[in-house]
Parts: C-alpha cells; structure tokens; sequence
C-alpha cells in the first residue's frame, strides 16, 4: 500500500504585515499537514490569525516566508497561470456570504461564474446543467436560479457560496467561520451539508472559527492559535479531553455550556486580554495571562514538542500542570 | 412569596410602514419577580429586542406601535407614563446594555463623563460635584477598571473594556431592573466568561433584577433562573431553567434549538438535527400556531390558534400536543 500523501502541507509559513506601529505577526511559523478527506479545525479568538492563515495558505495573501504544498506541490513560487489550475482544487468558502458575492448577478449566474471562467465545459447548455446540479446538492430550490441574492437569507446565501466552491471539483475547501454568522438552527442545516458533502465528494477541509462546540463537532484534528502561532495541535477528542496548553484549558472551560448541571462549574477565566501581535517579544505570547508563567516562559520562544501521540502543545510547562 | 417587579400582560408591537406592516411581537406576557433573572432566547427576528425596547419606551417614533398589552413595573403603568416620566425611569430605575458596545459609547466623551452623565440625570441624592467623581471611581472599580483610566475615550479600550465600561454605566443608579440584550455576543469567549462572570457577581451584589436576551442557550443555563423562549413574536414555552433544560416535555421549536446545537461532549462528525425550513415572514405570519410550518408534529388543529398548555406551576408550553391538562 503506498503512503497516503497530504492534501495541503505547509512549512514554517509566515506573514508578516508591517504597519505603522512595527511588524505585525499575523502567521508566525505555523506548520501543518492536512490528510485526504480529514478536517483540519483551526480555532483562536478575534486577532490570532487563523482567517490570515486560511488565505495564505490559497496565495490570497502572499506569505512572507515558508513552504506551502498542494499534493506535494510547491506552490509559493507557482506562476500565475499555473495557480489558476490549482485554484480549481483548492476553494474557500467565506463568513459573511453576503459580501462575499455579487449582488448584481443572479444565484445561477454566481455559481456558474467559476466554471465559465475556468472553461470546464464546452457549451453553455452543460455549464447550466450543472449549475442546476449543484443547486440540487447544496438544497436550493431551482425556482432560485434567477433571484438575486438580497432577495434570500443568510442561510441561503452560505448555500451559493458553498454551490460556487464546488462547482470547480475542488479537493480542498478552506472554510472561513462559514456558519459564524447564522442562527443556530439555520448553523446546523449547513454543517449537516458540509459533513455530507466531505462524505460524498470525498473533500479535504480547513475549518476556521471560534466556536468551540462547532469545531468539535466538525473536526479531525483541531489545531490551536493564539497570537499568530499554533499553541497547541492534538485530535478532536483527544484535545476536549485532555487539554495541556493553559490557553486552551481556559478556552475551554470559558464555553458556557447549555448543561444546568455545569452552572456552578469553575470557570478559568483568563486575566487581561489579548495583546498586541505587533514587534512580539520573545518567550511564550501567552505568558503575561497565563497563571503559570515562570521565568522560562519569557526567555525564549517556546517551541511546539510532541507530548503524546499526535499532540503537539507549545508549553514549558506542559508535562507539569 | 417573591414580590413582583415587572409583568407584561397581552403585549402586540408593530412595525408600520407605508409597504407593510411587521408583527414583531405578537401578544406575549410574563412577569419577573425582584432580584430574578429571566432569559429569552430566540433566533435573529423573533421579537426579543423589540420586547426590551418596548419596556423601555424606546421604539422607533412613528414606526413602531406599541398595538394592545400592559407593563407594570412595580404597580406603575409604564405605557400610561409621560415622556418625561419615563426619562427618570430610564437609567435609574431601569437600565439597557446594548449588544455592541462600539456603538453604544460616545465617541467624543471620556468614559468618566459618559458613566457621570447617568449619576447626573438622576441625582436624587443631592451629590456634589467631588461626590459624583467618588462614585464615578466606585462603579469604575465595580466593573474591574482602575479609576485612572477615567479620562480615557472609548477607543482606548478592547472590545471587553468597553463592554465593561456600558455596564458600569448601566449599573452606576443601582436600577432594579436591568436589560441586557445580548450583552456578549460581540465578545470572544474568554473575555465572554470575563464579562458574564461579572455580570452574575454584580447582580447578586446589587440584588439587580435581569432580563438576558441571547441566542446562546449556554449563556442562559449559566446565567438565568427562568427562561422564555421566543419564536415569531410569540413565547411559545416558559419554565424554570429545570423545566426547559430538563425533561421531556417541550415545544417542538425548543427541542430544534437544542437539537442545533453541536455537543461537546457528543460524537464528532455525526449530523446534528435541525430544525427544516425558515423563520416565517413577519409580515405574513401564517395562522394559528407559528411553528407548524417547520414543525413536525404539524396537524390540521394547528391551523387554530393556540393556548398555553399548563405543565406545571411554572411550566407552560404553547402547542396543542399539550393539550390543556396540568
């Protein structure tokens, strides 16, 4: 049986903004690989970096520094033509759906734009067809086609987006908080929808939000951020279960839980707040929050080490607490 | 026997415009017992701000009409008061926290002048001047900021600040009732539990009756006592947090919301249940029971319009599955 490669792999990937204020450390150093057909969960609060991550990763952005393959590709230093190709097998579906498309062109229009452009079919006749197709998929009803999309609701508008990501046979979705904006039951419909279409097409997914119980739910893998770095990456259950890293105890033990019986549960609540990822000094970037922040934390920079099968977590201490 | 503090009876608000007409809150009633703390959940558009802005007198002029219903708040008729009436109510007796504290906070002021304005408006006390400052540094130190910082302006401060800062505005009069209308649904989660923690200190300080407007039912089993929940303009289940969280007697709109919910504790990648379909249109709400187009125990008898279904003494579920025995 030959090895199973990885979708989407990147290296040390960094970017850097500079600003008026200094550098400013949106990606620092982050390294993943994502199987085929995994989920690779990617949660942090406002301001880490994750949605940054999720674009550089597509040459949205351009990195400042590190390696990115696709199937093994490199793909930082790749001409544009050839970065068109790839962009067909790697898609991303965005928060807000609304600003993410064209409010002048119908439903059918935007889902069909990607496969007119990319010329995957000869005729107009089969582009349609599969626009219909898709609709068909996603659950929007065909008397939409010629409706524009201020005439729907958020839900509905996720549904385009996710129809106009698909309709070039990606491989590789970066979902960007796709169902941060809905409403609960309407959030529900649509991570129903992803999970069966990674069933049915047999999709890779890099699953960005700060929803905890919605990483959980829709994750493999669940990699950590806090400040532009990867604090710590283990399995789905295995992360909820056994938390190492302080920041990720607290993130988790922060989620109000619609349990009664955890009303009177102790809440770790972090002091402070997030600073600021502009010129970070050395050490740990959690450590000025953190309750158990030693001398080590501030010296040097803290790298991510194995500490149990698959679990990766970026704390001095981590064996200890 | 607790005493009341608020009871809404029959309540009707309207959006009027001259292309249609918006059912926004359809004839709910409830009351709130002092220093209780109630939480209506509901998803985007089901009437929640519109219920807190009404007790507050603050819909839009004009627009929104406030149809049938009665608020007593502490016996008074909150409808039947004056605007000027109503203005000392506002802040003192009763006070708002808005969901998004960027817009709540005036730009151009120091949050010092801003939390001294309310300490101002309602000085029965006779405060003078040195005395409002104290008092100004009391709340700010209250909420967890240091008083030096009372000269800043809102854009010195993180999102969680500022939240903290429009509580502390909320809360400088001691009101008996406080609003609180998705109070950390802008924030991030830790800076959440920071500010729900302190929210929860501070109303079992001051003994501050709370009405909590959120979507996020775990915001509510941590913060409330009772719970309504609210769909279309219509509560179609109240209970104790006990009543709503646990059993197995519930609306079919309820048991979606729960069923929506990813749980943490529950199997990765298995599909949730949701709830099918749309809210409906408020400006066509269908007749009888709102839900029954989306509910799966839809019958032709919810084409009637429906009673509360009595389960319990605080327990009451809108939908004729109940039937009408206690």
């Amino acid at each position: 049986m030959e090895k199973l490669q990885p979708i989407l792999e990147t290296k040390n990937l960094k970017k850097y903004f500079n600003v008026n204020a200094g550098i400013l450390h949106a990606v620092d150093d982050i390294s993943v690989s994502i199987m085929p057909r995994k989920t690779l969960g990617v949660v942090g609060e406002s301001g880490c970096g994750k949605s940054t991550l999720g674009r550089t990763i597509l040459r949205l952005i351009e990195p400042t520094s590190g390696e990115i393959f696709f199937k093994g590709e490199k793909i930082v230093q790749s001409k544009s033509a050839r970065m068109r190709e790839m962009r067909m097998k790697m898609q991303i579906i965005f928060q807000d759906p609304y600003s993410s498309i064209n409010p002048r062109m119908t439903v059918s229009e935007i889902i069909a734009e990607y496969m007119l452009f990319h010329k995957l079919y000869r005729s107009k006749a089969e582009v349609w067809n599969r626009t219909a197709q898709l609709m068909n998929t996603v659950g929007l009803a065909r008397r939409l086609a010629n409706a524009y999309p201020h005439e729907l609701d958020g839900g509905r508008r996720q549904r385009i987006g996710i129809a106009r990501a698909l309709s070039v046979n990606p491989e590789f979705i970066v979902c960007d908080e796709p169902v941060s904006a809905l409403d609960v039951s309407i959030q529900a419909q649509i991570l129903n929808l992803l999970l069966e279409l990674q069933k049915e097409f047999g999709l890779t997914y890099m699953f960005i939000t700060h929803d905890l119980s919605v990483v959980k739910h829709i994750s493999d893998e669940i990699m950590v951020m806090y400040l532009g770095q990867c604090v710590e990456k283990a399995p789905a259950d295995d992360l909820f279960r056994n938390p190492r890293h302080p920041y990720t105890k607290a993130l988790l033990s922060a989620i109000p839980v619609p349990d009664i019986r955890t009303r009177d549960k102790e809440i770790i609540t972090i002091k402070g707040e997030v600073k600021s990822p502009i010129n970070p000094t050395a050490g740990c970037r959690f450590a000025g929050r953190c309750e158990f922040a030693d001398n080590r934390c501030t010296q040097t920079d803290v790298p991510l080490t194995i500490i149990g099968q698959n679990h990766l977590c970026a704390c001095v201490r981590a064996k200890e607490i | 026997m607790k005493e009341t503090l608020l009871e809404v009876t029959d309540l009707v608000v309207k959006y009027k415009t001259d292309l249609e007409t918006v059912s926004a809150v359809n004839g709910i009633s409830f009351n709130l017992n002092k220093g209780e703390t109630l939480g209506i959940v509901g998803e985007t558009g089901a009437g929640k701000t519109t219920t807190a802005l009404t007790i507050l007198k603050l819909l839009p002029e004009r627009v929104g009409i406030i149809e049938n219903g009665r608020i007593l708040f502490e016996g008074k008729d909150l409808l039947s008061l004056s605007e000027r009436d109503m203005m000392k109510m506002r802040g003192d007796k009763i006070s708002m926290i808005f969901q998004d504290p960027m817009s709540s906070l005036n730009p151009v002021h120091t949050i010092g002048a801003q939390i001294a304005e309310a300490l101002k408006l309602h000085n029965e006390k006779n405060r003078t001047k040195e005395q409002l400052e104290t008092r100004v540094d009391e709340v700010l130190e209250m909420v967890g900021i240091p008083p030096s910082r009372k000269g800043d302006y809102p854009h010195q401060f993180s999102g969680g600040m500022k939240q903290r800062v429009v509580i502390a505005i909320a809360l400088a009069c001691e009101p008996d009732l406080l609003i609180a209308d998705e109070p950390t649904t802008a924030l991030d989660v830790t800076i959440q539990a920071q500010v729900l923690m302190l929210m929860r200190e501070l109303r079992d300080r001051l003994q501050t009756a709370m009405i909590l407007i959120t979507h996020d039912l775990g915001v509510v089993a941590q913060m409330c006592d009772r719970v309504a929940v609210m769909y279309a303009g219509e509560l179609v289940e109240t209970g104790t947090l006990k009543d709503i969280f646990t059993g197995e007697r519930h609306h079919p709109y309820t048991k979606g919301l729960f069923g929506s919910i990813p749980k943490l504790n529950g199997e990765s990648k298995s599909p949730l249940s949701p709830i099918e379909g749309l809210m409906p249109d408020p400006t066509d709400l269908p007749a009888g029971c709102s839900f029954y187009p989306r509910c799966p125990h839809a019958s032709e008898q919810c084409l009637l319009k429906q009673s509360d279904a009595i389960l319990s003494s605080t327990h009451t579920v809108r939908c004729r599955l109940f039937g009408k025995e206690a």
